[in-house]
């Protein structure tokens, strides 16, 4: 194969990638034979500690549970940062300074701050200032940080994906005489939500994994917090780590390829106008990067 | 006994009442281990340190994943699509009650329990962080067309000149962009950290807030800070990404 580092081998690189090949495969079996060794000796791999796994007990009183917590606190947190997003994104373009500017403020703020703040922020303000129950207080902390923070991601993923149209749409849409509502609600809107599902899903990975923290921080019962009860009833610790990083990969694989299968689908359709926003366009508005025109690589991509 | 601003009704300004300032922000005093300063402190060392560990190691796997070697391929992108499926917390408490506990690692302070939670959760910083790291490498690689490798070759240039002259240039060119990124989302996965108890920012966060009066002015102080650390970088590195960008 030819990439823009190498040519395809001849038979003296063949030769040279076959050592290169032999050597690392040594080096991997070494660390994993010592990490074998390690769990061994520390009793890690007896069957005592992986049976519960393979019984009803572990997986209904606590990962399931757990996996039903963090499902929920994702799922709640996007079915609300959605609209709140969607309402920042087009008031930060709006025409009107007064509108745009606090709408921008307040993306930057909150993208701009770790999200564990906003979870510890929203924990206190609960117990000082708002009746709730004690057993749900961590739940609607976790929410209320990760909303704070994804609104703010998704008004610029919305932001994008309305940059990442034609120009061409709006033109049009004004040469048949629609107003600047109009042309959003009915021509924009409607084509960048499109646009931006992949990136939406992708957003909702972020949501999942930040979901732990608020398992170990605020005591949300969540996957990782059920681990620990777990492991402290079975002594299982290095079992329990595998399985519930496992859960966690095979539910955001999913997750993953559910948007890039998604992605490639609005590529290659041709009723859209192939304006789409994919996952590293979100790794991107993750990042607060400040100072540099988003949605501009997008654009080029139309 | 010290008193917050909703004690004293009509709210005086800090202009009316200099001495105001001192009763507002006095309970910042009583925090000495670690101070406002040194919790932000940890928090900078905790990013500058996984910063550095993570491009190395982000770099050898991005090497790894463009390699002709298929082995090298694999182990890269396998790591890659592992790590960054796995919640950063999951990492982090895992160096503890898993590396630490389990595995013995101590990473040369086995008696210093804040020097090696440190060390540790620098460790699961880096772990993490270089599967974006190598994730940005790799795709400034691939924004190198290979025409220019082609064009490199048929002038007669050696493959370490290839590489050097020609393919790495604009490849580091179009990473700075993705790498600043990273480095901001770095800082703020810093926090993370203060689950296995390493005393930086969030820590010193959760307990002032939990003690104090002042939730909203507490809550403020430690946004601001987080605004002082990734605003200026963010800015810089954008400048420099634009600066550098090779124009096609």
């Amino acid at each position: 194969m030819t990439s823009v580092l190498y040519d395809a081998p001849g038979p003296k690189a063949k030769r040279r990638n076959v050592i290169f090949s032999v050597v690392f495969f040594v080096l991997l079996a070494l660390l994993l034979w010592w990490v074998w060794q390690v769990m061994d000796d520390k009793g890690q791999l007896r069957w005592a500690l992986w049976k519960p796994f393979t019984t009803s007990e572990a997986w209904t009183t606590y990962l399931l549970p757990g996996l039903a917590n963090t499902l929920k606190a994702a799922a709640l947190s996007m079915v609300i940062a959605l609209p709140l997003g969607a309402v920042l994104g087009i008031a930060r373009m709006s025409d009107h300074r007064w509108v745009r500017v606090p709408a921008g403020a307040v993306v930057e703020f909150f993208r701009a701050i770790p999200v564990l703040l906003l979870m510890l922020f929203a924990n206190e303000f609960y117990v000082r200032y708002i009746e709730i129950p004690s057993a749900s207080r961590p739940l609607y902390a976790v929410v209320t940080g990760l909303v704070l923070y994804n609104a703010s991601v998704l008004a610029e993923v919305v932001r994008a994906g309305i940059l990442s149209l034609p120009k061409g749409q709006t033109e049009a849409a004004q040469a048949i005489g629609l107003r600047k509502g109009q042309t959003m609600s009915s021509i924009l809107l409607p084509q960048a939500v499109t646009a931006m599902l992949p990136a939406i899903v992708s957003q909702l990975v972020v949501i999942v994994k930040d979901t732990a923290l608020g398992g170990v921080m605020l005591g949300f019962t969540e996957l990782l917090s059920e681990r620990s009860t777990l492991a402290a009833n079975y002594a299982n610790v290095i079992p329990s780590f595998i399985v519930v990083a496992v859960i966690f990969i095979v539910l955001n694989f999913i997750l993953t390829s559910f948007a890039s299968w998604l992605e490639g689908r609005l590529r290659r359709s041709k009723r859209s106008t192939g304006a789409v926003l994919g996952a590293e366009e979100v790794d991107e508005l993750n990042a607060a990067e400040i100072g540099t025109p988003r949605g501009t690589k997008a654009a080029d991509g139309t | 006994m010290r008193c917050g601003p909703t004690r004293t009704a009509p709210y005086p300004t800090f202009a009316t009442h200099p001495e105001a300032r001192e009763i507002v922000f006095d309970f910042l005093s009583d925090y000495d281990d670690p101070s406002l300063l040194g919790a932000f402190w940890v928090t900078v060392q905790l990013t500058f340190l996984s910063a550095v560990g993570s491009l190395i190691w982000g770099t050898l796997l991005a090497a790894m994943r463009v390699s002709p070697v298929p082995l090298m391929r694999g182990f890269g992108a396998a790591y890659v699509n592992i790590v960054r499926n796995i919640p950063l917390t999951v990492i982090i408490v895992f160096t503890s009650l898993g590396l630490a506990d389990i595995f013995g690692v101590a990473l040369g302070a086995p008696d210093d329990f804040e020097v090696k939670y440190f060390r540790l959760a620098v460790l699961g910083l880096v772990a993490y962080t270089a599967a974006f790291v190598c994730e940005a490498i790799r795709s400034g690689i691939n924004t190198v067309p290979v025409g220019q490798a082609e064009a490199a070759r048929a002038i007669g240039l050696s493959f370490s000149q290839v590489l050097r002259l020609i393919v790495l240039p604009q490849a580091f060119r179009s990473v700075i962009g993705p790498l600043a990124n990273v480095l901001i989302a770095l800082t703020k996965n810093t926090t993370v950290a203060a689950t296995i108890g390493v005393a930086e920012a969030a820590l010193l966060m959760k307990e002032m807030i939990e003690n104090e009066a002042q939730v909203l002015l507490i809550g403020a102080i430690f946004a601001f800070g987080f605004i002082v650390l990734t605003l200026p970088t963010g800015l810089f590195l954008g400048w420099l990404s634009k600066r550098l960008a090779v124009k096609r």
